[in-house]
């Protein structure tokens, strides 16, 4: 594997019937990422089950409860390697709580991979998978069409779920649609070039996965350091060294940069940008680093350094897109706490906007419960200002979760906007 | 802008560093476990870039089962003694005399369940609320499931039906007394990126992982380390083999491959080429189907 190459993080949504599993399986056995061990158990387990040839949808069987129901209850993530790109699959379930699974799969994913199946076409699984992707950001949407074997390889099927995908997506926000015909089972345009599908002009799956451009996914424009930890060595050779650690979340710092620390509003400038081989002249989102700056300011935790002509809103009042993800439901004006890069404050839900029906994704405002696997528009207020950008800017200063306080457990996720 | 990208081990690299800086500020009393295996000691590297100039502020936490390779007690006294920080050893053989735990009987016994009750002792003892692993998703069916911020009961045990959904890069480590946290910040490697990255760092490892002549027994499809706690069956001889360890666990489990690989780039070399797992060697895996899940919902690491 070459020094440069990078990771791809994409997620899989769709349901065990849409050969969601096949396609996994396909991906990595053709890739060459399943060990001669693994591919024993599942011979014997498809032996055993009475399946002709090997299943490869069992490869991504995980928990005992799992390969008893045949279900699958969590994501899992799965790794394979190709010689232009180390990936990462979030696999998420389709059935059961999939609006939980897939927003927490999307949510750092660069690639969506949605599978249709062509005798089906575009159903309304695929307009709840291509929402979520939009809603999440996910820079990337790959659609396949897979089964194209049993639809007789026809382009016209294929056409005809562009025409239905394009159709209902033209109101979503997603930035990079691709379609690809293939056959999981068979092979075709998964990793190797379809035989029987001469009329599509494309690359296969893999070839896109490793070609794509996803330099530009992470913004490079607005520069974000909350501050993680405070390093104060106080050893003999680091006496006054007093070092700001956290991760870059968007835009690029250099050495010498004017900065502003909020929310105390302070300035300075960038006197090192520091990591243990040594200092950087500058660094970009998402590196890890420590920053000195020139003055003494008294910074902690939560805190942002940003540059000072390019500030985040510091806001009290937050519109958020929730997606609920607990089984009890959001309690009125309840407190919680609120998670926001690594900053940690009591918020309250004053207001719930509107509730998107999932399945026939309109709003509504009647219904005013949030349970599990809701997504709604609400308004949150917080004991103090955070320190935002819309989501649609940046995913990291753009997110937040919201933490019961009674049970510990993360009970919600949200989007600015 | 081209060049403002990270290559996949920068980025797995900064996504560790960040995870145990998150440990630091959520945690009063967090602990590294170490076993002397690579992924202890690549996770161990990366504490020390997340707070240089600082010291690593985490105690090593050692389960030691008593059944050790001696080259693995050298190797953790060293780096202990290098690092300047602090060790914690959780001895099984202190439970199996105060009656904590009982020893394994038969041909196949180990002390790899039995770390367990150690393991939470030592955790209850020290008032440990999290323990930092080297624990990979890519390494067992169960593990694939698992978050980086893991919850454990008051008990010790992990619930894998009902875990905290973990979103972005937003990690929730709340947690009532008595509970605690298992914390994975290299998740995200595969054995082939830990390779790798111990190439590119130059970090130091076990010689056990190296090629060398070794007195061997067959058996379970590896080759088991003569030691005073093999037990010989018949037909089974000792011999001596150039044998590596992919995995380190306790000298009774830790079956070793036949190699030639004595540097780390050999190594990474022939495990790219491998077409086993890694713990395909580990007869505590091979005990059932699901022998990982059923030990980590106990408390293993």
């Amino acid at each position: 594997m070459l020094d440069n190459n990078q990771l791809l993080r994409f997620t899989t949504a769709g349901s065990v019937d849409d050969g969601k599993s096949t396609l996994i399986g396909r991906l990595l056995y053709d890739s060459k990422s399943i060990f001669e061990d693994q591919l024993e158990a599942i011979e014997n387990t498809s032996k055993k089950k009475g399946h002709d040839g090997v299943d490869l949808a069992l490869f991504t069987d995980g928990l005992r409860d799992e390969r008893e129901q045949g279900i699958t209850i969590d994501v899992a993530y799965r790794y394979f390697t190709t010689p232009k790109r180390k990936f990462i699959i979030a696999d998420t379930p389709g059935h059961i709580q999939y609006t939980r699974n897939m927003v927490t799969g999307a949510s750092t994913a660069n690639a969506a991979i949605i599978l249709v199946d062509a005798r089906h076409g575009v159903i309304e699984q695929t307009k709840r998978h291509a929402f979520i992707a939009s809603l999440l950001q996910i820079p990337h949407v790959i659609v396949c069409i897979n089964k194209m074997d049993l639809v007789d390889f026809s382009e016209e099927v294929y056409n005809n779920v562009i025409a239905q995908f394009e159709e209902f997506s033209s109101k979503m926000l997603v930035r990079d649609v691709r379609f690809i015909p293939i056959s999981a089972l068979l092979g075709d345009n998964v990793v190797n070039r379809s035989e029987n599908m001469a009329w599509y002009q494309g690359a296969p799956l893999l070839h896109t996965l490793e070609t794509m451009h996803i330099s530009s996914d992470i913004n490079k424009v607005d520069a974000r350091f909350p501050v993680q930890n405070i390093l104060r060595p106080q050893s003999e050779s680091f006496r006054d060294y007093r070092g700001y650690a956290g991760r870059v979340a968007g835009g690029i710092f250099r050495k010498g940069d004017e900065v502003t620390v909020m929310p105390s509003g302070f300035t300075s400038k960038i006197k090192t940008i520091d990591t243990f081989s040594g200092e950087v002249e500058e660094a970009f989102a998402p590196m890890s680093v420590s920053i000195t700056l020139e003055d003494d300011i008294d910074i902690s935790r939560g805190d942002m350094i940003v540059r000072s002509n390019n500030k985040p809103e510091s806001l009290q009042d937050i519109e958020v897109m929730l997606c609920w993800l607990n089984n009890s439901p959001a309690k009125p004006r309840a407190k919680y706490t609120i998670k926001h890069t690594s900053n940690e404050q009591k918020a309250m839900i004053k207001e719930i906007i509107y509730k998107i029906d999932i399945n026939t994704l309109n709003r509504g405002s009647e219904d005013i419960e949030i349970g599990m696997n809701d997504i709604c528009k609400v308004k949150i207020r917080t004991t103090k200002p955070l320190l935002v950008d819309n989501y649609r800017e940046n995913r990291t200063t753009g997110s937040i979760v919201l933490v019961d306080d009674a049970t510990n457990e993360t009970v919600a996720a949200g989007m600015i906007v | 802008m081209s060049k403002y990208y990270l290559n996949y081990l920068d980025e797995l690299e900064s996504e560790a560093i960040f995870v145990l800086r998150e440990v630091w500020a959520q945690f009063q009393n967090p602990v590294i476990l170490f076993s002397g295996g690579k992924d202890s000691i690549v996770v161990t590297h990366l504490a020390r870039k997340a707070f240089y100039p600082s010291k690593i502020p985490f105690a090593l936490m050692h389960v030691d089962t008593g059944h050790n390779f001696p080259e693995t007690i050298k190797f953790r006294d060293d780096l202990i003694e290098s690092l300047g920080v602090r060790l914690i050893v959780g001895s099984v053989q202190e439970s199996i005399d105060q009656g904590r735990v009982a020893e394994e009987k038969g041909k196949n016994a180990t002390r790899n369940a039995l770390q367990i009750t150690t393991l939470l002792d030592a955790i209850e003892h020290h008032k440990v609320d999290c323990a930092i692993g080297g624990g990979r998703r890519d390494e067992e069916k169960a593990r694939a499931k698992e978050r980086f911020f893991s919850h454990r009961d008051d008990f010790g045990q992990w619930d894998p039906k009902n875990q905290r959904p973990e979103l972005w890069n937003i990690f929730n480590g709340k947690h009532f007394e008595g509970e605690h946290f298992r914390v994975f910040p290299i998740s995200n490697w595969t054995e082939m990126d830990v390779w790798n990255y111990i190439k590119r760092e130059q970090i130091e490892i076990p010689s056990l992982y190296f090629a060398h002549e070794r007195e061997v027994v067959w058996r379970n499809n590896s080759w088991i380390p003569n030691s005073e706690f093999l037990k010989l069956e018949d037909g089974e001889e000792v011999l001596i083999k150039k044998i590596r360890f992919r995995t380190l666990g306790d000298i009774t489990i830790t079956g070793g491959i036949e190699s030639d690989a004595d540097t780390v780039e050999k190594i990474a070399q022939e495990v790219s080429a491998m077409r086993q797992t890694e713990r395909g060697n580990r007869t505590d895996d091979k005990r059932s189907e699901t022998a990982m899940e059923d030990r980590k919902k106990q408390g293993y690491f």
